[in-house]
């Protein structure tokens, strides 16, 4: 067992785990994350999409102890007091998914995308989200959904994580 | 809590943003993977590497002695060696159908197929020891080639059926008296020098649905019902089916679809890993998952599509089509699927879509090989069937020297000529084929672009410019019982609702349509908000659990707003005759002056009146209700439809193919789609924009490729290629409403038709891209390279020479490539 100390969505946690565990089990079946989602098992389609240290990472192939002393954001990390992200709020009103399974990877993708254009091209949307697979919405919808956001997300707006609070069980 | 809708704001046509949305951007999701009761055991497969060939012993000792095993079992063990999964689909009497067992015993019939389960107490342990199953195999020759396969000497892959045709299905317009014989007509044309006689052959190459939800199951066996979470597309269905397949009591078994992850047809099936769940859980007393990797899925879950198409057409020489015989092969893979055998027969039914055909021929014969089985793929056998004609009517435009929207336009069923019984007996209620293709002609400059393409033509462009055509239409809204009875299917087709008027004025909505990504919730909430006059905001839609949703038939087929939307307006059209009934009484007025609008029941002539709300509150109270009434507004409804409904669209692409490398570009992609009235035009385009990726996908992108041994070489997402954002244009997609006349809210279902149309428009297009240098074909999926090698022998060059790599999509001729037989590396 390796004993892994992360902060995740705000919440500081440590546990001992198998060395081979994969970021998204440690995610999914430790901390009941499981609005992260296993869609591949080659890393191809990154609806595990995390932000690892304020990157986007597939949480598939990272793991769970490459991220000791890091902080994790996940789908469930990102709306503040009940208020949706841009994104997320972009992607419901852009129609941007239909049954949702790649939603939180693609949501996590576009905020990093973001991130680093804030102001992309369709083009540069579609190479930004290329890691991303979608069956449902033949993608035109998505990439409205970040031009979208983008728009919204001007100026200054970040998806930065709240300040990390412990709470009982967490260390 | 009166609250009613504002008189006049209808709620059909309005472009909602989606209710089920809120769950699904926040993670605050259920699928069934994030399903785990307390004490659950996991269960890993042992599947074949081989397609064919004998098990000659199973040792399971190092995988019972590894951490965490509870228990390693063949079918024997388990004592399902009889059990067979069940096809609900007999297309002919004598169709042959062999036992689809829950694990291969004796033989294994595909790679894939599973031969012993581990169950463990951790997912991870169940899969080590899974790897410790030691299988000892002896090899049988693959059966892969289904027109081999169907040939006399083909090795058998179920040698006591004595053939590999599982079943030859006919139709013929002379014998039905629809139309002609053609026969007759095919001897007329050969012998008349004012007709001609066009022959293609086309090839459905095998597709993986490829949802993004790999599939999963748990059941629990406490408590008196036993309960299973599966991702399914078909709740309802898969609960009478385990009935059937192992003896459970209908009545003890719980099925709940919580949210699933897409389907595609893909999650219509009830498969072997959702059976021995339900075994082993039975067994052990405990909670049994399973949840497959996208390998297992890719290699294990059903494919789509797999058909070789000999199409012949006769046409006069001034265009009038005057006969059509289409002859089948269909791969069934290994086994029969639940729905599988019927989906080539489906296709039966489009291949003369719009056009008036005098005399048609349909033969289809169901053929097993030793691969993957296949079974229904969005549209199921109308892509297919689209596929043959609209490249056959462009094959007829070029043996004509016409234009082939001309073409298309001289033979379709004129706007006036609607309702209109086909040459296979179907009758279309409405349809408008000149408006959609004139509003498509005009978005995507289709005279412009021919100009174009004529210029490049002339300055010998090595970028050469293609436009496709397709137009289609398709049956949907699956289905009338009694058609689905004539064709031998196991189930009827009508859909079941019902509405629960709560006490605080909310509106509960039960369908048996069971959403997967649809948006379900949404279209149900606005159809119920303008049937009853309540807020959007306050009904409530339930679905996919069969506690909650006793009766249903689920969703697939473009069926869920044309047959289960209708069965809800029928719900609720009781609950408004039930609350009509005591508004008169609460109201002191006859019932015969009592108006319903937008919510408000009012007195004729008077400003007395209650709300919907109020009635259900006093059918609730119940202190004061009319006599011989009960108390209460619940109303259920079961809808059977009389008649399919048929969408239609013209759709345009315009392709441009690099001639010196092969590639091909989607530069331009313009649909003109008549889906009937819209109930969510947000919805509808979403559904359109996805099925357009997948038929491009099918036309550019992908094929599940299995090398001489049968082994399936692309069974990832590393290799099966899903086109990703950067490999799809933005699309112009609109409609145009002509309503369907067939159900009271004129729809006409719109899932599948993306999908349908755009197949053929892309490869209608990289060929007219080409044909001025020789190409006549380019099999599907057109790659680079198989565009590139079309382009080298039209020039009479040497391909030969070329590396070849059957491990890519679209290396190969269909399954296996003639280059390259041994399918090595190079």
């Amino acid at each position: 067992m390796a004993q892994v100390r992360v902060t995740v969505d705000g919440v500081n946690y440590a546990d001992d785990v198998e060395p081979r565990t994969l970021l998204v089990h440690y995610l999914r079946e430790r901390l009941g994350k499981t609005g992260t989602l296993i869609g591949c098992d080659t890393s191809n389609c990154g609806a595990c999409t995390v932000h690892l240290n304020g990157q986007s990472v597939k949480s598939c192939s990272v793991l769970a102890v490459q991220a000791d002393g890091g902080e994790v954001t996940t789908i469930e990390g990102i709306a503040r007091d009940g208020k949706l992200h841009p994104v997320q709020e972009a992607f419901n009103e852009c129609h941007a998914l239909q049954c949702g399974f790649c939603t939180p990877g693609m949501i996590m993708q576009s905020i990093d995308l973001l991130g680093d254009n804030p102001d992309p091209d369709e083009h540069e949307v579609r190479e930004g989200i290329e890691g991303n697979l979608c069956r449902c919405t033949g993608y035109q919808n998505i990439v409205r959904a970040v031009q979208s956001a983008a728009q919204k997300m001007k100026p200054g707006a970040s998806a930065d994580t709240q300040a990390p609070v412990s709470v009982a069980g967490g260390e | 809590m009166t609250t009613t809708a504002e008189p006049g704001s209808l709620e059909l046509g309005k472009a909602r943003a989606r209710k089920e949305d809120a769950r699904l951007i926040t993670g605050r999701t259920r699928f069934t993977d994030a399903i785990t009761p307390t004490g659950t055991l996991h269960m890993a497969v042992v599947r074949s590497p081989l397609a064919h060939a004998t098990i000659t012993g199973i040792d399971k000792s190092a995988a019972e002695q590894a951490p965490g095993v509870v228990g390693v079992y063949t079918a024997a063990d388990l004592g399902v060696e009889s059990v067979g999964l069940p096809c609900a689909w007999p297309v002919t009497p004598d169709q042959k159908a062999p036992q689809r067992p829950l694990l291969a015993s004796g033989t294994v019939h595909f790679a894939g197929e599973g031969v012993a389960v581990v169950v463990a107490r951790s997912v991870a342990e169940a899969k080590d020891a899974a790897e410790l199953v030691e299988v000892d195999y002896e090899p049988l020759e693959p059966v892969l080639d289904m027109e081999a396969a169907a040939a006399d000497g083909a090795t058998l892959v179920h040698p006591d059926l004595g053939t590999n045709a599982s079943a030859t299905w006919a139709f013929d317009s002379g014998e039905a008296g629809t139309g002609g014989s053609v026969a007759d007509a095919i001897a007329a044309a050969e012998s008349d020098p004012d007709q001609v006689v066009v022959r293609r052959r086309f090839r459905q190459q095998r597709l993986i649905p490829a949802f993004m939800e790999p599939r999963a199951v748990v059941v629990d066996p406490t408590g008196e019902q036993i309960t299973m979470w599966s991702s399914t597309q078909v709740p309802h269905i898969l609960r009478t089916m385990t009935t059937v397949t192992l003896g459970v009591p209908e009545s003890k078994f719980r099925v709940i679809a919580p949210d699933v992850g897409g389907g595609f047809g893909g999650k219509i099936g009830v498969v072997p890993e959702e059976m021995l769940c339900v075994v082993i859980a039975q067994k052990l007393g405990k909670p049994v998952k399973w949840n497959e990797t996208r390998s297992e899925s890719m290699l294990a879950a059903h494919h789509g599509r797999d058909q070789i198409q000999d199409i012949t057409i006769t046409a006069r020489k001034d265009g009038t089509v005057t006969g059509l015989d289409v002859k089948l092969l269909a791969d069934m893979g290994a086994y029969l699927g639940l729905v599988g055998p019927g989906v080539p027969i489906l296709g039966a039914f489009m291949f003369n879509a719009i056009y008036k055909i005098p005399a048609y021929k349909f033969t289809c014969t169901n053929v097993f090989t030793t691969k993957t089985l296949t079974d229904a793929y969005r549209g199921a056998g109308r892509p297919e069937a689209t596929f043959g004609i609209e490249r056959i009517m462009d094959e007829l435009a070029v043996e004509l020297g016409r234009d082939p929207m001309e073409l298309r336009g001289q033979n379709w069923i004129k706007r006036e000529e609607f309702p209109f019984t086909t040459v296979c007996g179907l009758t279309y209620d409405s349809g408008n084929y000149e408006q959609a293709t004139q509003q498509a002609m005009e978005l995507f400059d289709y005279a412009g672009l021919r100009r174009e393409q004529e210029e490049r033509r002339r300055s010998g462009d090595p970028v050469q410019l293609g436009i496709g055509i397709s137009t289609f239409t398709e049956m949907c809204g699956l289905a009338p019982s009694r058609v689905l009875g004539s064709l031998a299917y196991g189930a009827g087709g009508w859909e079941a609702a019902s509405i629960r008027m709560l006490a605080t004025g909310k509106v509960e909505v039960i369908t048996g349509a069971s959403a997967h990504g649809q948006g379900h919730e949404t279209a149900f909430s606005q159809i119920v908000a303008d049937q009853l006059g309540v807020p959007f905001e306050d009904v409530e839609i339930l679905h996919g659990d069969t506690q909650i949703s006793p009766k249903g038939l689920d969703t697939y087929g473009s069926r869920s707003l044309v047959v289960g939307g209708i069965a809800i307006v029928k719900a609720a059209e009781k609950v408004v005759a039930k609350a009509k009934k005591i508004a008169a009484h609460l109201l002191e007025a006859s019932e015969d002056d009592i108006e319903f609008n937008a919510g408000q029941f009012t007195v004729r002539g008077t400003d007395k009146g209650k709300a919907i709300q109020e009635i259900a509150f006093a059918a609730f109270m119940a202190h004061d209700y009319p006599e011989g009434m009960e108390p209460s507004l619940d109303s259920d409804a079961v809808f059977d439809p009389e008649n399919f409904s048929f969408p239609h669209g013209t759709h345009l692409a315009a392709i441009e193919v690099d001639t010196e490398t092969g590639h091909v570009t989607l530069r331009k992609y313009v649909c003109v789609d008549d889906v009937g009235n819209v109930v969510n035009p947000l919805i509808v385009e979403g559904q359109v924009h996805g099925g357009l990726a997948q038929g491009i996908a099918q036309a550019l992108f992908e094929e599940a490729n299995y090398d001489e041994q049968g082994t399936l070489v692309n069974g990832t997402f590393v290799d099966y290629t899903l086109p990703s954002a950067a490999d799809l244009p933005s699309f112009d997609t609109r409609v145009v409403s002509t309503p369907s006349t067939t159900n009271p809210l004129g729809v006409k279902g719109v899932g599948e038709a993306g999908t349908i149309a755009s197949t053929p428009a892309i490869v209608n297009g990289v060929l007219d891209a080409l044909r001025p240098l020789g190409v006549t074909d380019v099999e599907m999926p057109c790659t680079s390279q198989r565009v590139w090698r079309a382009i080298q022998e039209a020039q009479g060059r040497s391909t030969q020479e070329t590396p070849v790599d059957t491990h890519s999509p679209g290396a190969g001729l269909g399954s296996i490539d003639p280059n390259n037989p041994q399918g090595e590396v190079q």
